[in-house]
């Protein structure tokens, strides 16, 4: 007995972590895909009952609303996000004067929780007190600024709000990836003639490709996960105008006792995430099997 | 003659390129404080609008500076008012939370290091796979276990409390650890490892002797990573817990939502701050430990 622990200790070390993602990741998984499948409203019921709550879930004017808006908010997202991202890591890459102050600036708000920051642009963005008194106050009279209350615009206060929060995480890993390119290779590029806009446009950016294909994840990610920050700007709101997949699944498990239904729509969320995650995840692996 | 000409107009050609450069320089501060602005603002704005009073609030806009440094509103958000019921304030959450991190934060760390030490010295047939097992544990949507999990928590009879939260942020946290501490030990000579089992240490001993002690650097990134994600996670709180076991950033999102009264930005203002202050000042102290969690661990978001 002894000498079987002795020889097995490593693997006796392991069995807490292995058994606790084991249940708690992959068993959860497949039991919220279990009760997708029943027609479980209050408390969750063990008779199946086939597709319906998928059928239920793609005929809701709620849901569908959700996912539309998470395609508009995840586009604007990542084009913003990235753009920005790009700009500040090759205009900080210049050998710029306190860039180590720049740099805390644009990466601070990764520190803060959504709901922190939502509560700031909530309050920024209010047209009462907010962004839009100061515009009419500084003599621009007929400025308005509604789009926290005006149903069209609501969604583009988050994304201004996330593209805030995490722009400058994208420049982290731009600046980083821009730092681990060898000096040689743009030195002979400037011998070459080349300028400062081919280097950055026709060299490094293209060597840039899996910091481009990093951020492109990570971002959807976040993207699909919105939560917080939407609970903490408009809670769905005005109507259900701003309404995203995580959203209403929380509202559908917790609130309107629609336990499969809100399975369904976590089932369908989890199958979004793994069809961006899987073949990340199989391109890092060959990768770090390569070298 | 010919000579000279050149030579002066390659001067004059010098001169041209650095009044441009000189442009484009000031041209890229220009843009950089502009972007600068942009990120500071709704900081700023909070920690003016904290400052005022709502007198203050109503007459200026949100760039003015308050005339007096008044912190009274950071008094109400930290302690109240003063009166019994629907006084809501930070302080106990405050504690909650702490309470929560804490634990949580040490034991996802320590089971992290266990395992990424077995991954990488202690290697055995299906290691990978074993990895890669954990690792998908990083990117799965958390509503895809909200539902089971709240069951779990009420048969354990620990829904609702701070102990249901410990539980949850040490396991989903797991995935996380495991990743950091595994990829900084495997850079770690094994032969460090094999010269010491060939002396008789064991399995402990070579973690305690020749691990831990250089494992300060991804020690520092991994509780730093751990403690931000835990004490602004908001869908954990938020769905595991209400009322006097909730965490702050839960307590902090009903008290701004909570509409008995007038709207008091300025103790909104000051609550936010209160509740983000702790991870701003490991990110001011620690920034470095903290991009580097960051960078290669981020897929959590």
């Amino acid at each position: 007995m002894f000498k079987w622990l002795e020889k097995n200790l490593p693997k006796v070390v392991m069995a807490p972590a292995v058994g606790l993602i084991g249940w708690f990741v992959y068993g959860f998984v497949l039991w919220t895909l279990y009760i997708s499948f029943t027609n479980s409203k209050i408390l969750p019921k063990y008779e199946l009952w086939g597709v319906g709550q998928y059928v239920k879930l793609w005929a809701s004017r709620k849901w569908l609303i959700s996912v539309e808006n998470l395609l508009v908010f995840t586009a604007l997202f990542l084009i913003f996000c990235i753009v920005i991202g790009i700009i500040l890591a090759i205009f900080l890459d210049q050998k710029i004067r306190a860039e180590g102050v720049l740099r805390t600036i644009y990466l601070y708000p990764m520190a803060l929780s959504f709901i922190v920051t939502g509560t700031a642009w909530k309050w920024i963005l209010n047209p009462s007190l907010g962004l839009q008194k100061m515009f009419v106050d500084w003599g621009f009279e007929n400025f308005t600024f509604d789009w926290l209350v005006n149903r069209e615009m609501a969604i583009y206060t988050i994304v201004i709000a996330g593209v805030w929060q995490s722009a400058g995480f994208v420049m982290a890993l731009f600046l980083a990836g821009l730092r681990s390119v060898e000096d040689e290779i743009v030195k002979a590029a400037k011998i070459d003639g080349a300028g400062l806009f081919t280097v950055y446009w026709k060299i490094l950016l293209p060597m840039m490709r899996p910091v481009f294909f990093t951020s492109f994840v990570i971002l959807v990610h976040i993207s699909i996960k919105s939560y917080d920050l939407i609970v903490a700007l408009t809670q769905g709101g005005p109507g259900i105008s701003t309404t995203m997949p995580a959203l209403f699944m929380t509202q559908a498990a917790f609130h309107k006792s629609q336990v499969g239904l809100s399975a369904a729509s976590a089932m369908m969320m989890f199958m979004a995430v793994a069809a961006v995650i899987i073949p990340y995840l199989y391109s890092e692996l060959r990768r770090e099997n390569a070298r | 003659m010919q000579d000279n000409f050149q030579s002066s107009s390659y001067k004059q050609l010098e001169q041209k390129s650095k009044y441009t450069n000189m442009f484009l320089r000031w041209f890229l501060y220009f843009i950089l404080i502009v972007f600068a602005s942009y990120f500071i603002f709704p900081l700023y704005v909070m920690v003016v609008t904290s400052l005022k009073t709502m007198e203050e609030i109503r007459q200026g806009t949100l760039l003015t500076w308050p005339s007096s440094l008044n912190f009274d509103s950071w008094l109400v958000a930290w302690g109240g008012r003063g009166y019994g019921a629907g006084d809501t304030f930070l302080r106990p959450y405050f504690w909650n939370s702490i309470k929560m991190v804490v634990p949580a934060v040490f034991f996802s760390t320590f089971i992290g290091a266990m395992t990424g030490y077995v991954l990488t010295k202690w290697r055995f047939r299906g290691d990978q796979w074993v990895f890669l097992f954990l690792l998908f544990g990083c990117f799965i949507p958390f509503q895809a276990i909200l539902l089971p999990m709240a069951r779990t928590l009420g048969v354990l009879g620990i829904s609702n409390s701070v102990i249901g939260l410990v539980l949850v942020h040490t396991v989903y946290g797991i995935p996380f650890t495991t990743l950091f501490f595994r990829n900084y030990y495997i850079s770690v000579p094994t032969e460090l490892v094999k010269a010491a089992r060939i002396d008789g240490a064991g399995f402990f001993k070579i973690f305690f002797k020749i691990l831990l002690p250089i494992s300060a650097p991804i020690i520092v990134v991994t509780v730093i990573w751990q403690f931000t994600q835990i004490w602004n996670d908001f869908l954990f709180g938020s769905t595991f817990s209400f009322g006097e076991a909730a965490p702050i950033q839960v307590a902090l999102n009903n008290m701004v939502l909570s509409s008995t009264s007038v709207k008091e930005y300025n103790v909104d203002m000051a609550s936010a701050i209160i509740a983000g202050i702790p991870t701003l000042i490991v990110y001011v102290l620690a920034g470095k430990y903290f991009i580097r969690g960051l960078t290669s661990g981020a897929v959590k978001g």
